[in-house]
């Protein structure tokens, strides 16, 4: 279980980053933390020519507040971003979502932009990024531009990032007054793959629910102010529109199920945090 | 060393800290892939079958021969000319080698073996070999495999059932005839192996010279598996000299698979001139290293109205994959004599089935067999207090085997050695608190909350007798050739300075049994734990063995120890009577401490341990004429318990049988399903303690396993006999956060049969959790068919009933059954502004077909609509080559078509077949389709999660290029886009 | 720096445990496999390769990582802390490891050197931490021999005895 053979890129710069992905092209990947990257490289299920390594470039390792939202840069671990005192307060879901980030050992070199960038559909940062309807940022050699979340994430690991494109930095939107937050999640063990993650902001009048892990990526939808059994119809509806899939771990059954089940919790809980 | 009172210390039965622990907590540990290998050694890499079962059509390594680095590459027809096949438990006419020859049978099965100068160019060289393979069907769950008419895993052997046999004990008929009621209940029990973190190491070195094969490999025994190896090899046992290292990353049985390896490798470094050393990795060990057997067991239960079974019968299929290997089928065997548990049940009767299906091979894993048996019986056991209304402990009480019945005979054979079994259960509802437990549970009930106490008693057996595997045999077959017993020995080495070295032939795995050793020598020798040097390394060629020796069948304590014992015993004799002569006193008036040897009755009459020793070395000629010179005895062991069995096919299948008692209180999250174990309440009477440390060691681990395999562990097969659990994200073994604390209880019934008093403990929890816990969930559900494991998904199924119906005007999906196979389904719909004919086309050109092949490098024509293609396929950054074909068939211009086909590469290989319906609509053709995909290999083992949505994109690529190509813009109608559209955020 | 060329072996130099330690590496060597084979430092051991069960961890510039989901390219330069440089010298251990002892923590040992990483950098950043979060970070380790419960009472015996999990030496 070796990866393949690869060229080595240690960039200093995000101007030395986008070149040497204008050079590679599309057998060129951007590298931060790796652990996803790394471990498909071991299987060689990914076999890149060239691996431009992003870890070390000091401007993008930084977190800000600035113009109503929380940035992130891409060189910035999970473990920062967890461990940051702001935390609660600037972001109170990430706060909630960021402990079932994979392990300790994992989000201690993982970062936040590079989860966002591998669009894992059962992953809690995309799941965040897309129910706080934030943004990310896009370099190239020759420009920049930033895209809604949802129209980052297309599908199953595949984004709307063209070949020469790095993700620089991603915007999480700060809470609005009166909004509450809830993060639940239902995976196999402690810090596996959601099977399930649910993500709540629940707002006078409002809900919004979004859903990781049942479609090929998270899924957003916002009511209004629903109770009861208007709820209960939403969300199954909802989880009828996910569909779900079978694999070894869950049924689309149960992953309908949770969508019903834990959805109505996260809101509930978000109602009263 | 403390002077005083010489006598005072004795260890054995203290919880002495292990000797081993400095080097392995310093990263100093000696482990099989860090020992130094000769210059020049290679290292291998193996291509291992995608497919469950296929025929070889051709290899073709010419291509990897010429990559960099690449020494040598074997195939099939190499080790069919250099090696025999290895011999197997059973005379079957199947045959299995180290690399697959003509056929591969489950996916995993080593193919072709590269050998290169390092690890990273084997790799590589894989992916330019080229197999060509022609799928067969398959066989993969045990009840089909035994139908009549399954496809043959070995078409030389007849059937899949290669063994059949039939026992009867007492007179279970008349008691079934006679019982009030009867209680079945049928169990299937996953496959499963407790997976040690350190896999496979060999290196082979072929010595030309005298035709002998040195191999370094981190194998556990047991060593009737050393014959297996050599005779494969076309050598006598003392021209195959396995050297096992110091520290092992773990066993539980598994590392006994390791022996086709051996074979492989050696043969690989006779062709190469070269040693070859190979370290398998997590996705081979996952896929191919081994599995405890699969098994569907019947169980039928005899009983009174008052709760007292009378007669068991089992009917029981054991699923050994898809080779025979030895010492298979142990699993189905070694259980045999406790097949009545800890129940006074006089009457039984058994037929055992061994099938083969297109699995990996099963071998030894921790339990090896017992987890099965008594999932089976302690269900039952639970089974009956719900049918007659009773509580089940009183069940499990009622029929307990009373206490002064030791030893005791059960009905096939095995010798009880020792027990107080209401007593011990007494203690159990005591110290473990069952009345809170229970107050606990209603507390929660009354809330609505689904709690339930699960209860299990079971005998864990000990050191395996050599002989069981003979029972499957007939009385008239064994007579030719009985087998019995079991034989362990060490050496204690006293050098001119005084100094203990002790060696042995029980090859530790992790437990500790090198301070077990230490503390037995030392108590004997009146030295200290910590004086005495234990080397478990091992050599055949140096260190004596014999085809007990290993590490298995939790036999330590009442083989290897007792041997330990015996040796220590010898010296301390002989330096008795060379100090005896100092001391001028008798021998029997000599004592041992403090590093001393003293008058008993005069203990300053003293010379120092070393003095005496040195004696030996030093100037033999002064010992009593009677001892030889030197200090270096060798203990040797074989319980006179262990016979061959009866010609009534009673046989004491262990030498010692401990005895646990669990109960535990579970809660399921009524929204996730999720099984919480609340409280764990373990009793175990092991016998004696040698070292409680060991021991808790021993409970808390096996505990630990027991956990995951009731809740998390399973290696899951396909219908297509695809391999799903291929990583550690898929065969999930519990974390700190899933095990919970046991509470552990203790009393102690020596064995009368081993002089130490100790019993084994290596396996007790293995193999009470599984059906403790799903007792427990059967209290809360009240709930009959429980399988294990409780994966929240089947839980989810029992606990909230039908599904809520999709909102109005929305059909459901078919409803797929759990375990109904993993071929991926799905459908859709694409609106493409071209009129049908001009669509269809497109799909009959070639070269307009390879434009709307997502990936396609280059199509050939190889009939008529029938085309070869090379594409490159994947999803986001995974992506792999593929050799592709594609059919057209069925065709009904311009309306309709199948497209078929598959494709073949590094990453795995996958079969399809989709019905596309062409109708025009609004100036345009609605294209829809609908497809089933079979994907076998690399990607469906280590990418399971992904592959639904992967394949979904794959499918409407090929659409929306089809679009494309007749002149596009795509009009993309499949669910997804509606479901995009629906929640406002379509492309 | 200059694109590192797959075909040739680079010059990479870390400060193991304090000192200085080289060697070369292709772009694609592993961390863990330059440890072992390049250094040989054989105390960090390879358990999945796949970055879940944490056999291979090592502290790089003080924090508890994968060392199979890093090359060793990537740790040119750094400071790379493994077991055989916890305690002060080699034949003394220190609180947590004679806790580990102590409490029968391991057993094969295989895993016990990623957990030990793991640990030490933990409890820098948590000196009191609870029994749940021991737990959350031990998860990221997979042991097969001891169900964890001597980890988590030797964590939680070093935790109450003020904690003393010392840090790796440090140049």
């Amino acid at each position: 279980m070796k990866p393949k053979g690869f060229d080595y890129l240690r960039a200093a710069s995000v101007e030395e980053a986008v070149d040497g992905l204008k050079e590679g092209g599309e057998e060129a990947r951007i590298v931060a933390g790796g652990q996803s990257l790394g471990a498909m490289m071991n299987m060689r299920l990914v076999e890149p020519e060239l691996l431009v390594d992003i870890a070390g470039i000091a401007d993008l390792d930084y977190l800000r507040a600035e113009n109503g939202a929380l940035e992130v840069g891409a060189a910035l671990t999970q473990a920062e971003l967890l461990e940051w005192s702001g935390l609660a307060e600037q972001a109170p879901l990430l706060h909630l979502a960021m402990p079932h980030v994979g392990h300790f050992q994992t989000r201690n070199r993982g970062t936040v932009c590079g989860s966002i960038a591998h669009a894992d559909p059962s992953s809690e940062l995309p799941l965040s990024l897309a129910v706080l309807g934030g943004e990310v940022k896009l370099r190239s050699a020759s420009g920049q531009r930033t895209l809604a979340a949802s129209e980052f994430q297309l599908g199953m690991l595949s984004t709307a990032r063209r070949p020469d494109e790095m993700v620089t930095a991603v915007r999480f939107p700060n809470p609005r007054p009166g909004q509450s937050f809830a993060f639940r999640e239902v995976a196999r063990r402690h810090g596996d793959f959601a099977i399930v993650a649910a993500a709540a902001v629940v707002s006078d009048g409002h809900v919004r629910l979004g859903i990781g892990g049942v479609a090929d990526r998270p899924t957003v939808r916002d009511w209004e102010a629903l109770e009861g059994s208007a709820l209960d119809d939403a969300l199954n509806e909802f989880a009828w529109d996910l569909g779900g899939h079978d694999d070894i771990h869950a049924t689309a059954r149960y992953r309908r199920e949770l969508v019903r089940r834990i959805g109505r919790r996260a809101i509930e809980e978000a109602r009263h945090a | 060393m403390t002077q005083g009172h010489p006598q005072s210390e004795k260890f054995v039965g203290q919880p002495v800290e292990r000797l081993e622990d400095a080097a392995l907590l310093m990263g100093r540990g000696r482990y099989a892939d860090d020992l130094p290998i000769r210059v020049g050694t290679l290292h291998g890499a193996i291509l291992r079958s995608p497919h469950a079962h296929a025929e070889i059509v051709s290899i073709d390594t010419s291509e990897a021969e010429a990559r960099p680095g690449v020494v040598a590459v074997l195939t099939g027809d190499e080790i069919k000319e250099l090696t025999d096949p290895f011999i197997m438990v059973l005379k079957l006419p199947l045959q299995h080698w180290s690399l697959a020859v003509e056929r591969v049978r489950f996916v995993g099965e080593s193919v072709v073996l590269v050998v290169a100068e390092d690890r990273y160019q084997a790799e590589d060289a894989l992916e330019y070999i080229k197999v060509e393979y022609k799928p067969l069907p398959v066989a993969v769950d045990p009840r089909d495999a035994a139908k009549e008419d399954a496809p043959l895993i070995h078409p030389a052997a007849g059937t899949n059932v290669v063994s059949v046999r039939n026992f009867n004990y007492g007179e279970p008929d008349k008691a079934f005839a006679e019982a009030d009621h009867t209680v079945e209940l049928t169990i299937e029990f996953p496959r499963n192996s407790q997976t040690p973190m350190e896999g496979y190491v060999v290196v082979a070195d072929y010595l030309p010279g005298n035709n002998t094969y040195d191999v370094l490999a981190n194998f556990q025994g047991p060593y009737t598996v050393h014959p297996v190896m050599a005779r494969s090899l076309r050598v006598s046992g003392s021209a195959l000299r396995i050297r096992t290292p110091q520290d092992s990353g773990g066993g539980f049985g598994v590392k006994q698979a390791i022996f086709p390896y051996v074979t492989l490798m050696s043969t690989a470094s006779k062709i190469v001139g070269r040693p070859v050393k190979w370290v398998e990795d997590r996705l081979e060990h996952l896929s191919a290293a081994v599995a405890a057997p699969n098994r569907v067991i019947h169980l039928e239960a005899a009983v009174t109205k008052d709760g007292k079974v009378t007669a068991f019968r089992f009917d029981q299929l054991d699923d050994y994959g898809a080779y025979l290997r030895a010492p298979m089928p142990g699993p189905l065997y070694r259980p045999h004599g406790c097949l009545t548990g800890p129940y006074f049940i006089p009457n039984l009767s058994v037929t055992n089935r061994l099938v083969l299906t297109n699995k990996t091979p099963s071998g030894m894993v921790r339990g090896f067999g017992c987890p099965q048996m008594y999932f089976a019986i302690e269900r039952v056991m639970q089974c009956i207090a719900v049918e007659l209304d009773l509580d089940p402990l009183d069940v499990i009480s009622r029929n307990l085997i009373p206490a002064g019945s030791f030893p005791y005979r059960s009905a096939a054979g095995a010798i009880y050695d020792s027990g107080d079994y209401p007593k011990a259960l007494e203690i159990a509802v005591e110290e473990g608190d069952l009345k809170e437990l229970k107050e606990r549970r209603d507390k929660a009930r009354a809330e609505g909350r689904l709690y339930g106490i699960g209860y299990c008693a079971v005998i864990e057996p000990g050191q395996s007798n050599m002989g069981y595997l003979s029972t499957i045999l007939t009385a008239e077959e064994r007579r030719k050739n009985p087998k019995g017993g079991s034989v362990s020995q060490v050496t204690v080495n006293v050098e001119p300075l005084g100094g203990v070295s002790v060696t042995a032939d029980c090859m530790p795995q992790g437990q500790g049994q090198g301070t077990a050793l230490a503390q037995i020598v030392a108590d004997e020798l009146g030295l200290k734990p910590d004086q005495i040097r234990v080397n478990l390394e091992h050599d055949t060629q140096k260190d004596a063995w014999s085809i007990a020796s290993g590490n298995y069948s939790s036999r330590f304590v009442s083989s290897t120890a007792i041997a330990a014992h015996r040796a220590a015993q010898k010296v301390r004799a002989k330096l008795a009577t060379i100090a005896a002569q100092s001391l001028n006193v008798s021998e029997e008036k000599v004592s041992f401490g403090g590093g001393q040897i003293f008058a008993t009755e005069n203990p300053d009459n003293a010379i120092k341990f070393h003095r005496a020793a040195g004696a030996a070395h030093w100037h033999p000629g002064s010992l009593p004429t009677e001892l030889e010179a030197g200090v270096r005895e060798i203990g040797v062991w074989a319980p006179p318990e262990l016979d061959s069995p009866s010609d009534s096919d009673r046989i004491n299948t262990s030498l010692t049988y401990g005895f646990k008692i669990d109960y535990c209180g579970i809660e399921i999250d009524p929204d996730t399903a999720e099984v919480r174990i609340d409280k764990y309440v373990t009793m175990h009477d092991t016998g004696k303690m040698i070292n409680p440390l060991l021991v808790r060691g021993q409970i808390e681990g096996s505990f630990g396993w027991g956990v995951g395999i009731a809740l998390y562990e399973e290696f899951v097969y396909a219908e297509d006999g695809s391999f799903l659990s291929g990583t550690f994200a898929d065969y999930l073994c519990p974390t700190a956060c899933e095990v919970p604390k046991p509470v552990i209880l203790h009393m102690e019934t020596p064995s009368p049969f081993t002089p130490l008093g100790a019993k084994g403990i290596g396996e007790g929890n293995c193999m009470t959790v599984p059906v403790c816990v799903a007792n427990a969930v059967s209290d809360a559900l009240d709930v009959r068919d429980v399988r294990v494991p409780l994966t929240p998904a089947r839980v989810s199924a029992m606990i909230h009933g039908e599904e809520a119906a999709p909102p109005a005007g929305r059909a459901a999906p078919a409803a797929k059954a759990e375990g109904a196979g993993r071929a991926l389904a799905g459908e859709g719909t694409t609106l493409v502004p071209a009129a049908p004919e001009e669509v269809w086309k497109t799909l009959l050109d070639a070269e307009k077909l390879a434009a709307v092949i997502p990936g396609c490098h280059r199509l050939d024509v190889v009939g008529d609509n029938d085309y070869r293609a090379e594409v490159t396929l994947g999803v986001g950054p995974v992506k792999g080559r593929f050799q592709a074909s594609v059919r057209l068939a069925e065709l009904d211009a311009p309306r309709s078509a199948t497209l078929s086909g598959g494709l073949d590469g590094p990453l795995g290989s996958s079969r399809g077949s989709g019905r596309v319906r062409l109708e025009a609509r609004d100036g345009g053709t609605e294209v829809s389709y609908t497809y089933t995909v079979e994907v076998t290999g690399k990607v469906a083992a280590v990418g399971g999660r992904m592959l639904d949505g992967a394949t979904r994109m794959l499918v409407r690529q090929f659409f929306e290029r089809l679009a494309a190509q007749v002149g596009g813009p795509p009009v993309h109608e499949s669910w997804w886009t509606r479901l995009l559209r629906a929640l406002g955020i379509g492309q | 720096m200059p694109r590192l060329s797959r075909e040739a072996r680079h010059p990479v130099t870390i400060i193991l445990n304090g000192k200085r330690a080289s060697g070369y590496a292709e772009p694609r060597l592993l961390l863990v496999d330059f440890l072992r084979r390049e250094i040989g430092a054989t105390g960090s051991h390879v358990g999945c390769e796949h970055g879940v069960c944490g056999a291979c961890t090592v502290r790089v510039d003080g924090k508890a990582v994968r060392s199979c989901l890093m090359y060793a390219v990537q740790a040119d330069g750094r400071r790379v802390d493994t077991v055989e440089g916890l305690g002060d010298d080699s034949s003394d251990l220190t609180a947590l490891q004679s806790a580990f002892r102590r409490e029968h923590a391991l057993q094969c040992g295989y895993c016990t050197p990623g957990v030990l990483m793991s640990i030490s950098d933990f409890l820098e950043r948590n000196p009191k931490p609870t029994e749940t979060e021991i737990r959350e970070m031990l998860s990221g380790h997979i042991c097969r021999c001891t169900g964890y419960a001597g980890m988590v009472r030797a964590v939680l015996d070093v935790v109450s005895n003020g904690g003393a999990a010392e840090s790796p030496k440090s140049e």
